[in-house]
């Protein structure tokens, strides 16, 4: 039992990372279409910035507001610089820009950071408490907490502001929400600021359980798209459930099954899973352009 | 220009080389050119940078003390950025073009085994940097190497647990080339070491949570201390795991986190008590006053750190030793050609370097033996030699 405990909390916590990363993918396809994959760059510059600026002698939340502005603004330009000015493209030419954008985030960040591996310590210290036999990191709590910030605040925001309405909207069909009035470029431009600052928030959480290098991003791109999918494309919901069953998924895989096949193990139920529902576990928009 | 004309003006230029060369050889001699394909960017360019770094440094100075048996050497340095293409095609420049009398370079396993037909063929002494025990083992005529090989680390850990009364092992490994090249030697040698690997468990080079690996390896029954064979952040993340889960077993590293690094990611308070074998440059200071290594590597570190002001580490002192080996070869041999140069190296007795003491036989073209190793212990954040 006390084993059971600890692999759900390690799965979830991993798992809470991944669904932030995922959420970051959904807000910016639901303006646009586009799958970002610069989004792990923004995990890894919430990190980086972070462990840079404090020990540049910033205190630790000076620091991650100053990760998460750098972030923001990083996404920001590479709207205004990189996504705008293709506007007309097809949404695969604007993917194949953000592959880009992230091996140029990367390139930079190993420039201007270094190519090492880095720490930062628990926001409230490192030793574990014990939780019915299984021992828990504190910094397992604040990412949880935070994921959990993250995800009522966001629902709050698209369901109770004007702002947030003008989001769905755009998500739920351009066309008609530019005809009433919504600045669908505005949208755009504040989902990337958005996911930006997600992605670095999830980033801050996550170094001082995982560490952080300039290449962290890709991975957790990677399992954040998958999770994306394995919710459903385009739906906020599907990618908190995508995000934690996937990290459940690896955990439990680990614990149980064997270490060596845990990515396996995880891969084939997202495939089973999309097999049977080829839209993901939440995803309800048959989109079939012509 | 018929072919006449271009005779004769051959053999005036000869007549003309020929009158110059004994003038010319008052003034200077003819360098010695020593080559070194090594991996500076890339990937892997934590162990190619310092070793780059060190070569030159130490040719530098053998220069300005005279050069060796007269002649000043020549040092021509190829960066194959990790790519063992390139690292070919380098190493056919050197030996076709540069006419290098020895090589001394190779940065990882993969590049090596990529040259070392090429040199073989030439009949050119190559010193390889590369870990890899497949590199001299079985032995290549004119192949050597100086650094530690996985096995012996495995060898040293397991007779450290021996001697602590203990035989039964927990083993979790990297995913990666490192992990698992090491993982395959742990297994060969622990029948023999008189060790049983009970439970194994892996992880992938990227992974950010080892704690269900961990878990599993804790619930094991009858491990009495666990091995990682791993390389990069992960180890550091398996000891942090290893100190959230509270597991009081030995915790043993591999050589391959043997740098202050590890101690930083993985937190001095979960490093506490972590057990690795590591080259005696990593506490040259704390080697007793009459080790016969004392000196050498307290000299490079004093020296590498002078000149380039960044904390030496265990890969350029495998270069030292390298160029070393080969210098002495050649003044003993008295000779730049390739198999009296062989032969030299080969016969290198006593060799003190940074890795160890070098003997070298016919049949092992590397000339270390455990006692090359130390067993460290992290103890407040720092390593502590330990009296074996």
């Amino acid at each position: 039992m006390p084993e059971l405990l600890q692999f759900l909390v390690s799965g979830l916590t991993v798992g809470a990372v991944y669904a932030l990363v995922a959420l970051g993918f959904t807000l910016i396809h639901n303006a646009s279409d586009v799958v970002n994959f610069a989004q792990g760059e923004f995990v890894m510059l919430g990190g980086m910035v972070t462990v840079f600026a404090a020990a540049a002698g910033l205190a630790l939340p000076l620091a991650a507001l100053l990760a998460i502005a750098v972030a923001v603004l990083v996404g920001l330009a590479l709207h205004r610089l990189a996504i705008e000015p293709a506007r007309g493209a097809s949404a695969v030419t604007l993917i194949i820009i953000t592959i880009g954008a992230s091996i140029f985030l990367r390139g930079v960040a190993q420039i201007v950071f270094d190519k090492r591996f880095h720490q930062l310590p628990g926001f409230s210290g490192n030793d574990p408490i014990m939780v019915l036999g299984a021992a828990i990191l504190p910094q397992s709590f604040w990412v949880l907490g935070g994921a959990l910030l993250v995800f009522a605040g966001l629902f709050l925001f698209l369901e109770r502001t004007l702002m947030g309405k003008a989001v769905l909207a755009t998500a739920a069909n351009r066309l008609a929400a530019r005809l009433v009035g919504v600045d669908t470029s505005c949208v755009l431009a504040l989902s990337f600021g958005l996911s930006a600052a997600i992605g670095a928030f999830a980033g801050i959480l996550i170094t001082p359980i995982t560490l952080t290098s300039f290449d962290v991003g890709t991975l957790l791109a990677l399992k954040g798209f998958a999770a994306a999918m394995l919710g459903g494309m385009g739906s906020p919901l599907g990618a908190v459930v995508g995000g934690l069953l996937l990290g459940l998924l690896e955990a439990l895989g680990a614990g149980y099954v064997s270490s060596a096949y845990k990515d396996a193990v995880a891969f084939l139920v997202i495939l089973a899973v999309l097999f049977a529902m080829p839209q993901g576990l939440f995803g309800h928009r048959g989109v079939e352009r012509v | 220009m018929s072919l006449g004309t271009l005779l004769r003006r051959g053999v005036i230029a000869a007549g003309a080389l020929l009158l110059a060369t004994p003038v010319m050889a008052q003034r200077a001699p003819e360098p010695i050119r020593i080559g070194a394909v090594l991996s500076v960017t890339g990937p892997a360019s934590f162990l190619g940078d310092p070793e780059d770094k060190t070569l030159r440094l130490y040719v530098n100075r053998i220069n300005q003390a005279g050069g060796v048996n007269g002649r000043p050497l020549q040092l021509i340095v190829y960066d194959d950025a990790g790519d063992a293409n390139r690292a070919r095609t380098f190493a056919t420049r050197l030996v076709e073009d540069d006419r290098v009398v020895a090589m001394v370079g190779g940065t990882t396993t993969g590049t090596t085994l990529a040259m070392r037909p090429v040199f073989e063929d030439a009949r050119i002494p190559f010193i390889s940097l590369a870990g890899g025990i497949e590199i001299i083992d079985p032995v290549q005529p004119f192949t050597f190497k100086t650094p530690h090989t996985d096995r012996m680390a495995c060898e040293k850990i397991f007779a450290d647990i021996r001697a602590r009364g203990l035989t039964r092992v927990g083993m979790i490994s990297g995913t990666d080339g490192f992990g698992q090249s090491m993982r395959g030697q742990c297994v060969r040698v622990a029948g023999a070491a008189g060790i049983t690997i009970v439970a194994e468990e892996s992880y992938g080079p990227r992974d950010s949570d080892m704690t269900p690996q961990l878990t599993r390896l804790r619930n094991a029954t009858g491990i009495e201390a666990v091995v990682n064979p791993g390389f990069g952040q992960g180890p550091a993340i398996v000891t942090r795991g290893y100190h959230q889960l509270g597991i009081r077993l030995p915790l043993y590293q591999s050589h391959g986190v043997a740098s202050r690094e590890f101690i930083n990611l993985a937190t001095p308070a979960a490093a506490e008590g972590v057990r690795l074998p590591a080259a005696a440059l990593l506490i040259a200071e704390q080697l007793p006053a009459n080790d016969p290594q004392r000196q050498v590597v307290l000299d490079y570190k004093a020296a590498f750190e002078r000149e380039f002001n960044q904390p030496v580490s265990t890969f350029g002192g495998h270069a030292y030793d390298g160029l070393m080996i080969l210098v002495e070869a050649m003044r003993r041999a008295n000779s730049t050609d390739g198999t009296r140069l062989r032969d030299a190296i080969r016969a290198t007795r006593g060799f003190v370097g940074t890795g160890g003491i070098v003997n070298m036989s016919a049949t092992d073209h590397m000339g270390l033996d455990l006692s090359a190793f130390r067993m460290v212990e992290i103890r407040n954040g720092d390593w502590v030699l330990l009296g074996n």
